[in-house]
């Protein structure tokens, strides 16, 4: 600057005082502007504490807590139903398995029941065949007895008869002991 | 800087990069008292404005389903309130509102500082130092009214040997007196010079020939700036909520 104004005289110093006017260094160092800065930077950052402490920090952080305190009833709520389901599905579960033994249970009675009939019916058509067959036994005992009889009678006689057509007389209770005796034999 | 601008108007280019970072009063007058409303408290009420639109009306209807303002208001919450959390611990909590005051503060100063023709706040330092400060200070005494005097433990690294611990812990004093000072410098000047580049562009942008580079580069810068408005902040609220950790607990 200096050296410049006393080379080129005149020019020079307008030209600097041009430069002076339109670019006096930085204006940052340019103290007779401190105060006021200072002053308004001041009233700045008060009002924007004010409104921060006062307005917008506690609306935020409600909203913030808001915001959690829904997520965690929603994820409460969807914990509730899901335990809900899952009892659901263990009733549905028990009802399936109750249904499922109770069929087994009356298909267990019925077959019992008619096993027991059967049995019965069986046991009564034994009974009956088995009376039967004793009362046949008996009637063949009987038929088998009176044969017998016949036999012993007939023989009696046919033994009388031929005594008696070989001239000899029949005495009837040898005769009877006889054939009685070769019967036996 | 004076010269060079000097040179630049003889060859026909006018490049006044800093030109946008000048205050001048709102309703015209040269003189900038301290209660002069200027271009930097517009873009401050602006900046308010922006803090209002996202976080009180764009939360009014407190859906449970949130609307795409109220996902971006829930979103910067959620982000500085796990960052505060997670660095400072549960006793961090109570100081959050203050961390999201001054990152909400620099994240829409930033955003708005990119429209055109906008005026940046926080490419100045007395925005960035008073901010820093602001940390700085609250820091300090909290420090010192949570722990006493165990607070200066900080500087003293128990861990080390001790003959090393006395030039440590002049180490630690001085990296902790330049916090503030890293600290904001480090925002504002990553603003300005992203800026001042972007406009040393467009200066170019007057010769026909380089002017479709020209205008490539200030996308390309463009882009670039979007990431370091929205990066910047982040830095500056994770170092406060890191300096903040310090001062809740202040062992090594």
């Amino acid at each position: 600057m200096a050296t410049d104004t006393h080379e080129s005289g005149t020019a020079a110093a307008d030209a600097a005082h041009a430069a002076a006017e339109s670019a006096p260094g930085m204006p940052q160092l340019d103290f007779s502007t401190f105060p006021n800065q200072i002053f308004w930077l001041v009233v700045t950052l008060v009002v924007i504490y004010l409104i921060l402490s006062r307005v917008a920090l506690p609306r935020i952080g409600g909203i913030l807590a808001e915001r959690a305190g829904t997520i965690t009833n929603d994820l409460a709520a969807a914990e509730d139903l899901k335990a809900m389901a899952v009892e659901a599905e263990k009733a549905y579960e028990k009802a399936l398995a109750d249904a499922r033994a109770e069929a087994q249970r009356i298909a267990g009675e019925t077959r019992a029941e008619i096993q027991a009939d059967l049995d019965d019916a069986i046991a009564k058509a034994d009974a009956e065949i088995a009376a039967k067959a004793a009362e046949s036994e008996k009637a063949i005992a009987e038929i088998r007895a009176s044969a017998l009889e016949s036999i012993e009678a007939v023989a009696k006689d046919t033994a009388a008869e031929i005594v008696t057509a070989l001239g000899a007389k029949a005495d009837d209770a040898g005769v009877a002991s006889a054939v009685t005796e070769r019967m036996k034999g | 800087m004076a010269s060079e601008a000097h040179g630049a108007e003889e060859g026909g280019l006018v490049f006044h990069p800093m030109d946008q970072f000048i205050i001048k009063p709102l309703f015209g007058g040269d003189a900038v008292s301290w209660y002069t409303p200027t271009n930097a408290t517009l873009w401050m009420a602006l900046a308010i404005v922006a803090v209002i639109a996202l976080l009180v009306l764009g939360t009014s209807k407190r859906a449970i389903v949130p609307s795409r303002m109220q996902s971006i208001a829930e979103l910067a919450y959620g982000f500085v309130y796990k960052m505060v959390e997670d660095i400072c611990g549960k006793d961090g909590v109570k100081y959050f509102p203050y961390i999201m005051t001054l990152f909400m503060f620099i994240v829409c100063a930033n955003f708005l500082g990119l429209l055109p023709l906008s005026f940046t706040t926080t490419s100045h330092f007395a925005v960035t130092a008073v901010l820093a400060l602001l940390v700085f200070v609250t820091v300090t005494v909290l420090g010192f009214v949570k722990n006493g005097a165990a607070f200066l433990g900080l500087f003293w690294v128990s861990s080390a040997p001790l003959p090393l611990r006395p030039i440590l812990a002049i180490i630690e004093l001085i990296s902790y007196f330049v916090r503030p000072v890293s600290h904001s410098i480090r925002l504002a000047g990553n603003v300005m010079a992203g800026h001042a580049v972007i406009k040393v562009f467009a200066g170019f942008a007057a010769i026909t020939i380089i002017s479709p580079v020209s205008v490539l580069a200030i996308t390309a810068m463009y882009g670039l700036e979007v990431l370091v408005a929205f990066i910047q902040a982040y830095v500056f609220t994770i170092l406060t909520c890191v300096y903040l950790k310090d001062a809740l607990h202040p062992s090594h």
